[in-house]
């Protein structure tokens, strides 16, 4: 057997291994230490689950190919929250008055353009300034944050429809509206990136970008697509999010980037580019919402579920570490 | 009379300050294979930027058959059939095979789908063609380098090639490998390609080539034809001088056992390795690429572990656990690679020097720069090195001057053991046999030196003896004396004395 | 020839473009509101700059070394509560070097996971800037810290106290500055850095212990981090748990506004404090001429962006990328 297969087959499946080991500690914690009657692992707990992985999730596929193409996307917690502000806001403006319910999907679409053309515009900036898509997502995420705040200084922002949130709440087969969403997203990204021509070039791009421009792709354009794909994902998850909740807060999916960076990182891809996939961000978002749920479950707080992210964020890093290291064959650099 | 597939003519390229190509003329028939040959610095990649629309000429024309052309860019060159197989991959390694060679161009099916099917079988059809041991789907990432090679060539052929352009083919190759890159080069010579083959290796460019382009300064020297000339009269175009490449045999005599090693082994990297080297001699390590000789220097410099073995400095065994630790020990490494390596290019002179005794020339809690500048002026002055002062980046230097900044930057620690891997890489004619009498001068003056090359005149000149070694293993250890261009040969290609040839 | 000198003056201008779009600045600001060059003005820019100038200093380590530190808010905040909760606990003669203790180890922790581990830095802080915020969480139970009887100490004489007619956060600010900058310039460990930074691979084939080296530099940045935390501390003498919060935005601004290449192997103690005078002075200018306090994040982001592209342009000799 060639050394590093097995190390990479446990990569990819590694994140699995991991959540299902969540689910074994969590149970059985939660047996000794949980406030409440019911088992961890309960069917609608599970499904509670999914629909709780939304948010982040949605915004982790979209981080995905941004990560795979050699780039990263740290605004888009901010994002989230200028998008959030457009959809309620959108609602109450004096020009949409006469459309009734209608202005629903008015307001869900001037978000979601809002979100892409957020996204479209840091991506135009990474390719016509040559600067590196960290910094520029980097001041993106001050800058709109910024306009966040200048919108309605620390106050929230908030509105009720109430055939929205009804909308927002409903199930189909079982699965709220939001996990829908989660899946249907899951599945466009993951034929993106493995089945079109877009997504193929995006590996390129991240792995060998001469090669790529050698071989007549145009990287510019591609980049900024990517960027407001994200931007768009980043504002549904926020439409979704919000249409049910109904009021939304400047300090708003703050560290969102984090959680979503560290989804994508704990599901294999890399940070360099050029490698990842989409069934492994889920399991990275499945993994991290595990953890959430499981410690609260267990009594902790949300102190320390900040906490224990971070740190399992960094034991992530260095287990990849090691399975990576090929003994001998690595120089002690 | 054919026209030539490609016809460069009196070409000219200035930058700031620099006439890169002054009225060079060059053409390709079909169907030849066309070496360009020249020092660095000679021109020869600024003249295959200006063919492949990287650079665009100040005067001159290009044209391709009969047809005057313009090259505006990589992607037009590609379009007219100009295509280039660099030293350096560009490949995607997530990708499979497929992707690869058609990137960019990946058939479609609606919806920006890509087409497999069709991709698989118009891979499938080039890969047949050069009778190749992977199929279309294997992800390139896991193919070896030579294979990796074959996927850009596979590239070339998805193109209707009129002229290919390999730049240093063989460099990561074994013999066995070169063998089907020749072929493959045969193969495209035969349906009319023209061919131009850019090497330092004398011995291939003997052998495949049939007429050589030789440039020196940016000025065209004249092209022979190969049949018709020797690697003399070559070398003497490239460099206007003659060469003395004569052996020198040691006119001193030898100290103490500096470095012994007994038996060292590192996994599957080298086994059983056993040598001595002594204070006053130069001990070369000769053989292909993978055959575990910087392997080896990287353990003796504290870079890598042993799995088995001893090393003795000056009789006493030692343990070395980092670079840090061997220099403490005086063991000293001039690296393969000298810009990833060597130098941080972004530094100055100087202080690349004395970076590795920077902490040891102090005045009170600060660096003695003072005493690092006449550490840097002894050496400059000591090796000829060519730079405009100590404050120049060290980036800026030619390769020549850049490996006398690192040899410089090593000798200035008084090594007892100094291990230098491939000393003349990459470095024009005229600095390299500066660094091998350099090299030679450092024996005589008592140091221990090991020399680590893949060239075999280098290390036929400037060695006492030579180590061949074969896939990780010593197959045999020859004086000056006993050596031959043929039994060296068969050494490093596993051939054991006694075997039938 | 003519084209030389026009590329020469947008290299010039490319270069020191930062300098002219902030004498711009300056200019513009006094117009708009005469208030902004006085005196008074000026020392209050520079005292109220003091503690993101005492952070962007470590933080120049790091940077050249080739890292990231996400985490120096997130720290802050944790050496503020800290000190705050100790001065009243063990008294401030215990409670410094108990905060100052606390946060290096803080520091080493990093700087072993950056530094001997190798793991990615960017990644690493960011999850530390989690980890330690909800560990500043857990030990303030969620609630303000103050100190109690807030005119019987000598605590606030480093936040609010002053020598010879100059502030003393400006005095620390100066001093580590000076400090600093002989150490990075001048040293063995300060030319390391640069040579860890520039090319960690040749730094290590030079016999650099290249662990120690990006170790050393976080605990540089956990030192000059506690400082701030100090400073800030004695200020106001009680704080919520948040109030470092973003300010790892503002310090890697600063940083970058002073030139210092992300990549690593560039950028001095010099010209991070240039930085940090320029992100003083421009927040300051926004609102003297009556912005909302929030246009300066939005403000910091243009500069940002624009300071690294010229830097970066600088470099290419050319304005836009040539991305296709």
């Amino acid at each position: 057997m060639k050394p590093g297969v097995f190390s990479k087959a446990l990569k990819s499946g590694a994140i699995w291994g991991f959540v299902v080991l969540e689910l074994i500690f969590f149970s059985v914690a939660g047996e000794f230490l949980s406030l409440s009657d019911k088992a961890f692992m309960d069917w609608e707990n599970m499904l509670l689950l999914l629909k709780q992985s939304a948010p982040i999730g949605i915004i982790a596929m979209g981080m995905t190919i941004v990560m795979v193409n050699g780039n990263i996307d740290l605004s888009v917690g901010a994002t989230f929250a200028i998008a959030a502000i457009v959809l309620l806001d959108s609602m109450t403006w004096p020009i949409f008055a006469g459309l009734g319910d209608w202005v629903i999907p008015v307001a869900w679409l001037l978000a979601l353009a809002v979100g892409m053309l957020l996204g479209a515009l840091n991506g135009f900036i990474v390719w016509k300034t040559g600067v590196d898509a960290f910094i520029v997502t980097l001041g993106a995420m001050l800058g709109y944050r910024g306009i966040v705040f200048m919108f309605n200084g620390e106050q929230p922002t908030s509105h009720l429809n109430w055939t929205l949130v009804d909308f927002a709440e409903a199930e189909f087969l079982g699965l709220a509206t939001a996990s829908w969403f989660l899946l249907a997203v899951t599945f466009a990204i993951w034929f993106l990136m493995a089945k079109t021509v877009h997504g193929r070039n995006a590996y390129a791009i991240g792995d060998n970008r001469e090669a790529a421009v050698n071989a007549g792709i145009r990287v510019g354009p591609h980049m900024m697509i990517n960027f407001a794909i994200i931007g768009f994902l980043a504002a549904l998850s926020a439409v979704v999010f919000y249409s049910e909740s109904g009021s939304v807060n400047p300090n708003d999916g703050q560290l969102y980037e984090l959680w979503v960076i560290t989804a994508v990182v704990l599901g294999g891809t890399k940070i360099t580019g050029g490698a990842g996939n989409v069934i492994g961000t889920f399991g990275g978002v499945i993994a991290i919402q595990l953890l959430r749920k499981g410690l609260g479950h267990i009594g902790a707080d949300t102190s320390t579920v900040n906490l224990v992210i971070g740190l399992i964020l960094i034991a992530v890093l260095v287990l990849d570490r090691q399975l990576n290291i090929k003994g001998k064959e690595e120089l002690k650099l | 009379m054919t026209d030539p597939v490609l016809r460069l003519e009196d070409i000219v390229k200035t930058f700031p300050g620099v006439r890169a190509l002054d009225g060079v003329s060059f053409a390709v028939m079909p169907g030849e294979v066309h070496a360009l040959m020249g020092e660095n610095g000679a021109g020869k990649s600024t003249l295959m930027k200006v063919l492949g629309g990287i650079h665009q000429p100040n005067e001159g024309h290009i044209y391709m058959g009969d047809e005057k052309v313009v090259m505006a860019g990589p992607l037009e060159a590609k379009a007219k059939g100009i295509v280039f197989i660099h030293q350096e991959l560009s490949l995607a390694e997530e990708l499979s095979v497929a992707e690869n060679i058609y990137l960019g161009e990946l058939p479609t099916k609606s919806f920006g789908r890509v087409d497999s099917a069709k991709l698989d079988e118009q891979t499938n059809a080039i890969l047949k063609k050069l009778n190749v041991s992977f199929d279309a789907s294997t992800r390139v990432g896991d193919l070896s380098i030579a294979n990796q090679q074959m996927v850009e060539i596979a590239r070339a052929l998805t193109v209707d090639a009129k002229a290919v352009i390999f730049d240093e083919p063989t460099a990561s190759l074994t013999d066995a490998e070169k063998v089907v890159l020749f072929d493959v080069i045969s193969d495209l010579k035969a349906t009319g390609v023209g061919i131009v083959y850019i090497s330092h290796r004398m011995e291939e460019i003997f052998k495949m080539t049939d007429r050589i382009s030789i440039l020196r300064d940016g000025q065209y020297q004249g092209t022979v034809d190969t049949a018709a000339t020797n690697e003399e009269a070559v070398t003497q175009m490239m460099i206007g001088r003659k060469l003395d490449l004569s052996r020198n045999a040691s006119t001193h005599d030898l100290g103490e056992v500096a470095l012994e090693v007994r038996g060292l082994s590192c996994g599957k990297l080298y086994k059983d390795v056993s040598f001595e080297v002594r204070r006053g001699e130069v001990l070369g390590f000769y053989g292909l690429v993978g055959a575990g000789r910087t392997e080896i220097a990287e353990t003796l410099f504290g870079l890598r572990d042993p799995s088995a073995g001893q090393i003795l400095l000056n009789g006493e065994e030692v343990r070395i656990h980092s670079p840090a630790d061997a220099i403490a020990r005086g063991i000293s490494l001039v690296p393969e690679d000298r810009k990833g390596q060597g130098l941080i290019l972004g530094m100055n002179c100087r202080d690349n020097m004395t970076l590795p005794q920077v902490d040891d020339l102090k005045a009170g809690p600060f660096v003695a720069e003072g005493a690092e500048i006449a550490i840097f002026d002894q050496y400059r002055d000591r090796l000829d090195i060519r730079t405009p002062g100590w404050r120049q980046q060290v980036g800026n230097l030619s390769g020549g001057n850049q490996q006398k900044i690192v040899i410089g930057k090593w000798l200035s620690m008084h090594p007892s053991v100094l291990i230098v891997d491939e000393p003349t890489r990459g470095i024009d004619v005229g600095s390299k046999s500066e660094i091998h009498k350099l090299l030679r001068e450092l024996a005589a003056q008592g140091y221990a030196v090991v020399v680590i090359s893949s060239e075999m005149p280098e290390v036929l000149h400037v060695a006492d003896r030579i180590v061949a070694m074969y896939s990780g293993q010593i197959m045999r250890t020859f004086t000056a004396a006993e050596v031959t261009e043929d039994n060296l040969i068969q050494a490093i290609s596993g051939i054991t004395p006694g075997q039938a040839a | 020839m003519a084209t030389l000198t026009r590329q020469q003056v947008g290299t010039f201008l490319a270069k020191q473009g930062i300098l002219v779009a902030f004498v711009a600045f300056l200019i513009g600001f006094t117009i708009a509101n005469p208030k902004f060059l006085t005196p008074d003005n000026i020392l209050s820019v520079v005292r109220s700059s003091a503690i993101l100038g005492v952070m962007a200093l470590g933080v120049t380590f790091v940077v050249i070394s080739g890292n990231l530190d996400l985490s120096v808010g997130s720290m802050m905040s944790f050496s503020t509560i800290v000190v705050l909760d100790l001065h009243d606990k063990i008294g401030p003669t215990m409670a410094i070097p108990a905060m100052f203790a606390m946060t290096l180890a803080l520091g080493a922790l990093i700087g072993f996971l950056v530094g001997y581990l190798k793991l990615n830095s960017l990644i690493v802080t960011l999850g530390m800037l989690s980890a330690i915020h909800g560990l500043t969480l857990t030990y303030s139970g969620g609630k303000n810290m103050d100190i109690v009887d807030k005119e019987g100490t000598w605590f606030s004489v480093f936040g609010q106290g002053s020598a010879l007619g100059i502030p003393v956060p400006i005095l620390i600010f100066v001093t580590l500055a000076a400090l600093l900058g002989l150490v990075l310039s001048k040293t063995g460990f300060g030319r390391k850095v640069y040579a860890v930074g520039g090319n960690g691979t040749a730094a290590t084939f030079s016999g650099i212990r290249r662990a120690r080296t990006v170790f050393m530099c976080y605990i540089m940045s956990a030192a000059c981090v506690a400082t701030a935390g100090l400073m800030q501390a004695s200020r106001s003498m009680g704080s919520q748990n948040t109030v470092g919060q973003g300010m790892e935005l503002e310090v890697l601004a600063a940083v970058i506004l002073g030139g210092a290449s992300l990549l690593g192997g560039s950028g001095t103690i010099f010209k991070t404090v240039i930085g940090v005078l320029i992100l003083g002075f421009i927040q300051n200018g926004l609102l003297l001429i009556g912005l909302q306090f929030y246009v300066q994040f939005v403000v910091t982001w243009i500069i940002i962006i624009l300071a690294v592209w010229l830097d970066i342009a600088a470099k290419r000799g050319r304005l836009w990328s040539p991305i296709a």
